[in-house]
């Protein structure tokens, strides 16, 4: 049970601390002042996530483990963050694709999570829904600005939508911790997600005139610790410091 | 108008001024008057923005989750104080577009201070704890300056900057109390940023040739080496504090003054920086073009997209 709670809790957190490490990257190189704020702001919000579910991983793990160690000093086959969000920010079209397609399964997941038995997770879960409307509205908006803009905004919008609808499925796949905490009423049924999520992805794809790509083939291996290749780079970032100098404190 | 009639203008205007009356956009005021405002109001905006490169260049490398999200806090403060002082400048007739044009043709200038590199983590905890400690010797004043929208952002901003200080010391606090190679780390930070923010406060009087407008219309209060004065005598104690040590051989608290005399600042760097000659000016100005060039037909994008909606409103309301 303390395990699988502990993984089921990694699973959640990895897939915000990896976003919001993407999302980090932009500051100061976005296309307008606004958007480097709110993208800074977005990934502010990803990482005080962060904290508050590693906080209580630390917690359970009860052996000294800090929200720095779980973070920062696993390796990369230990993250089991979806493969949607290690994607990198190609262009921005990409940055909010992959935006909306995790604020849209976030969102849902949340307002699931609110219910769980466990109050912890319940706690965390009412205060992060609130962050995460306002990221879906922020990415929901910028489908439609690049979707429903300009000739070019609305290829590249769709290219994006295109590469990354191969990792959505994943979003609704069952690690065993998923399958344990369910069974024991803290856990997301995320299974009973897929089918309000692609309406609702679906929905705004087509209010922006976009399509809906049809494609039946899906990677997934991020839950299991098998990520892409861009996963070893931001590794390497985000975890140089405490590699560095470790057991120091900052 | 008449010469006379703008002359009286102007001696009503010295008048407001001299009164402490604030000037407001609508009022009017002399042509110089706005001239020197829209440089230097625009010039701080712009380092606001370009300031959010160097710090922004270790987010994804901060050590700990807790310095990672002060700094995310801290640089989206930034980039919100860039964007009251565009807005502040564009009270008096100059669009934000003009502005980044003159930022990336060159022709106004941002501070000389982020032309630095940031190389190592305690790098972020000096450019909080000097940097903006002499922004804030700079900007305090400003909060009472003539032109009334200029002076309320500085405000805002001043309250977010002495935050940001404080975070920037405990960083370097930590640092100094921590393993030899951490205090290590701090010391080579210091030293590197050291003669830097003492050059933010801006050429000597002597060379200075906007301090006398700007003292009459009370962009300043104070001279540049008075300012450079108080940021010393401040800043000294705060080293010594947490054991380190400044890198000016020629430092020494004088008693006769009650302040401390230091060395002569290498005023070649300043100068060759300010030019667009130092470590970092063309990464920068390279940084935020690319970004302005990247981002066009997003921008593009986004206002074919509000054409759009309106025009639908429109039919709707038809």
């Amino acid at each position: 049970m303390k395990d699988n709670l502990y993984q089921y809790i990694l699973g959640i957190a990895d897939n915000s601390l990896i976003l919001g490490q993407r999302m980090g990257e932009l500051c100061g190189h976005g296309p307008s002042l606004e958007t480097d704020i709110a993208c800074t702001n977005i990934s502010l919000d990803l990482f005080g996530q962060v904290r508050s579910y590693y906080h209580y991983a630390a917690k359970i793990a009860g052996d000294g483990r800090t929200e720095d160690d779980i973070a920062m000093l696993r390796k990369e086959r230990e993250y089991v963050n979806v493969l949607l969000v290690e994607q990198p920010n190609t262009d921005f079209a990409n940055t909010m694709a992959r935006h909306f397609l995790f604020d849209v399964y976030h969102f849902l997941f949340l307002t699931e999570l609110k219910k769980s038995k466990d109050m912890t997770l319940a706690a965390i879960a009412t205060k992060c829904i609130k962050e995460v409307s306002y990221h879906q509205r922020f990415s929901s908006d910028w489908i439609r600005r690049l979707g429903d803009g300009t000739e070019e905004s609305q290829m590249r919008m769709q290219a994006a939508i295109n590469d990354l609808w191969t990792y959505t499925d994943e979003l609704f796949h069952q690690t065993e911790a998923d399958k344990a905490m369910v069974s024991e009423g803290i856990g997301v049924d995320v299974t009973k997600l897929k089918a309000a999520y692609y309406e609702k992805v679906n929905t705004i794809l087509e209010e922006s005139t976009l399509s809906v790509p049809e494609s039946k083939y899906f990677q997934r291996g991020g839950k299991m610790g098998i990520h892409t290749e861009h996963m070893g780079f931001l590794l390497a970032e985000l975890q140089y410091m405490q590699r560095t100098y470790p057991n120091m404190e900052w | 108008m008449s010469e006379e009639q703008i002359r009286n203008l102007e001696k009503q205007f010295e008048e407001r001024i001299a009164r402490d009356e604030k000037i407001e956009p609508k009022d009017w005021m002399p042509e110089k008057y706005r001239q020197t405002h829209i440089r230097q109001m625009s010039q701080h905006a712009h380092s606001e923005i370009v300031g959010m490169l160097p710090e922004g260049n270790w987010i994804t490398r901060a050590p700990s989750l807790r310095r990672k999200v002060a700094l995310l806090a801290k640089v989206q403060d930034e980039a919100g104080h860039g964007l009251y002082l565009y807005s502040a400048t564009e009270t008096l007739g100059i669009s934000r577009e003009e502005m980044y044009e003159q930022l990336h043709t060159g022709r106004a200038k941002y501070s000389s201070i982020f032309n630095y590199p940031t190389i190592t983590w305690a790098d972020i905890g000096a450019i909080g704890w000097l940097v903006d400690g002499a922004a804030i010797i700079n900007q305090v004043p400003l909060c009472s300056t003539s032109f009334g929208p200029y002076a309320r952002a500085m405000v805002r901003v001043c309250k977010e900057e002495s935050f940001h200080q404080r975070q920037g010391y405990e960083i370097m606090i930590k640092l100094s109390n921590g393993t030899p190679e951490q205090k290590e780390m701090a010391q080579d930070a210091l030293n590197r940023w050291w003669w830097p923010s003492l050059m933010m406060l801006g050429p000597t009087d002597a060379e200075s040739v906007h301090t006398e407008q700007s003292m009459k219309w009370k962009l300043k209060r104070k001279s540049n080496d008075e300012l450079r004065q108080q940021f010393i005598d401040q800043t000294v104690p705060q080293a010594d504090l947490i054991g380190l040590t400044i890198p000016d051989p020629d430092l020494k608290w004088n008693e006769e003054r009650g302040s401390y005399d230091f060395g002569e600042i290498d005023w070649d760097e300043f100068w060759q920086v300010v030019k667009g000659h130092g470590p970092m000016n063309k990464e920068r100005l390279k940084a935020r073009v690319s970004a302005w060039e990247r981002g066009e037909w997003v921008r593009d994008a986004a206002m074919a997209y509000a054409e759009k909606k309106a025009e639908r409103k429109e039919k709707e309301a038809v």
